[in-house]
């Protein structure tokens, strides 16, 4: 379940960002409990709720006493823009590198990307704070 | 409420042989702590001096601020399940031992010892000296969980069951701690796959606590270095290296450090692949004894007899 190469709860916590960024959770959803996630991954909850306490200090969650984690309003925006920002240095500079090392020239690779740009890239999810699709 | 363990200057000798070696250790209580050593490294004896079943040579033990030995308002608190199940008679049937438990112990449970007889298809009218090791494991386990000791400690308990059973007894046990927040320790040599229950770990080698640290703490401290012999060894320099392995020119060396951002970005830059490693590799090559240098092609340095 767990890819074995970072801590579980930073795995958990980047479960909950992933969702938030596509849109299956969305702002002022309440999460699942500490317990919940600890019954489900089968982890000590004060693991558990490591991963949470990670993600109000980053403000993609907040608490409400005495009911449970929330997702903020402004959560959705707000990883979309670190994302853009991390997007070249994570994505599109090893995906050179690696185009390098097995010797596709770069201009293939900016052809095909421009082949996907024009069958449909533009369609796939954009995904607004509330653009959750239904069930 | 949930009860502390606090140990001190304790030691425990049986003749010549030093079986616990002057251990200091505070388990807070409401939290699943982990116990991992070796064989002999006197897990079995410290348990069993917290559930006083034994007397230290040596050295305070107090549970909730009060001394654990001779102290019956202390030890009705506790429970201990070991490997075996040996607190019951052989010839006594599962039910009865049931019935002993239910009597004996104030917070029993019966709604969950009943369901978890089922669950874990225990034979109630079966003597439990005709019991499989899987069901006896599964029996003590039930007793141990249905109990509701706010200190209820796990020697091995479970080492005797089969994977499906394991799991169901890991489901069960932390459902339980969740619903009933108490104090549990857990001895186990099934470290990685028990591991993600707890949330602090103490190492024991040799009769002396070597590691006691929240889990999350120990892990990060673990990391695994692979790349360029010569990439590998100008990282490590300096760095408390545990073991390594060599492939041809590559190089992989264990390392007990955490590495701050700027460390990582050296890493990358070198072409080095930082891993994480596992509790089971950070205790292997912990309580391994240094071994001299293995020759180039050499790969066995993750290897430990059962």
């Amino acid at each position: 379940m767990f890819d074995d190469h970072s801590p579980i709860y930073r795995q958990i916590a980047e479960r909950i960002r992933t969702d938030v960024l596509n849109g299956v959770l969305v702002g002022d959803e309440q999460v699942m409990s500490t317990n919940q996630y600890a019954a489900f991954y089968r982890i000590n909850p004060a693991t558990a709720a490591k991963a949470f306490q990670q993600l109000v200090d980053e403000g993609i969650l907040y608490k409400k006493r005495g009911i449970g984690m929330f997702v903020s309003p402004q959560a959705g925006a707000h990883l979309r823009e670190r994302h853009r920002d991390r997007f070249f240095a994570d994505v599109v500079a090893p995906m050179a590198a690696e185009a390098r090392a097995v010797g596709i020239p770069l201009a293939d690779v900016i052809a095909h990307l421009r082949q996907l740009d024009r069958d449909g890239g533009s369609e796939t999810t954009g995904g607004t704070d509330d653009g959750r699709q239904p069930a | 409420m949930t009860l502390d363990i606090e140990i001190d200057d304790l030691h425990l000798r049986y003749g010549e042989l030093t079986a616990l070696d002057d251990v200091r250790l505070r388990l807070d209580g409401g939290k699943i702590h982990g116990l991992i050593g070796r064989n002999g490294a006197g897990k079995s004896s410290l348990l069993a001096i917290l559930a006083a079943f034994r007397k230290p040579t040596s050295g305070t033990v107090r549970i909730g601020g009060q001394p654990v030995f001779e102290n019956p308002e202390i030890t009705h608190q506790v429970c201990l399940v070991r490997s075996t199940g040996d607190t019951v008679e052989d010839d006594d049937k599962v039910e009865e031992a049931l019935r002993f438990a239910e009597r004996l112990r104030p917070a029993w449970d019966a709604e969950l010892a009943a369901r978890l007889v089922d669950r874990f298809h225990i034979p109630l009218r079966h003597a439990i000296g005709k019991l499989s090791l899987g069901q006896r494991c599964a029996l003590g386990v039930t007793i141990g969980l249905a109990t509701r000791a706010p200190v209820t400690m796990f020697d091995e308990s479970h080492l005797g069951m089969d994977a499906p059973s394991r799991y169901a007894f890991y489901d069960e046990l932390l459902a339980d701690f969740m619903a009933h927040p108490r104090t549990f320790v857990v001895s186990t040599h099934l470290i990685d796959e028990v591991s993600p229950l707890f949330e602090e770990v103490t190492i024991l080698d040799r009769g002396r606590i070597l590691v006691h640290e929240p889990l999350d703490t120990l892990l990060a401290r673990g990391t695994a270095v692979t790349g360029p012999a010569a990439a590998v060894d100008r990282f490590v320099d300096g760095f408390d290296v545990l073991a390594e392995k060599r492939l041809g020119g590559t190089r992989s060396a264990m390392v007990y450090a955490a590495f701050d951002e700027g460390r990582r970005r050296w890493a990358a830059e070198a072409g080095l692949e930082l891993g994480p490693l596992s509790l089971q590799d950070l205790f292997v090559h912990l309580t391994q004894p240094t071994e001299p240098a293995e020759p180039a092609g050499s790969t066995s340095a993750a290897e430990e007899d059962a």
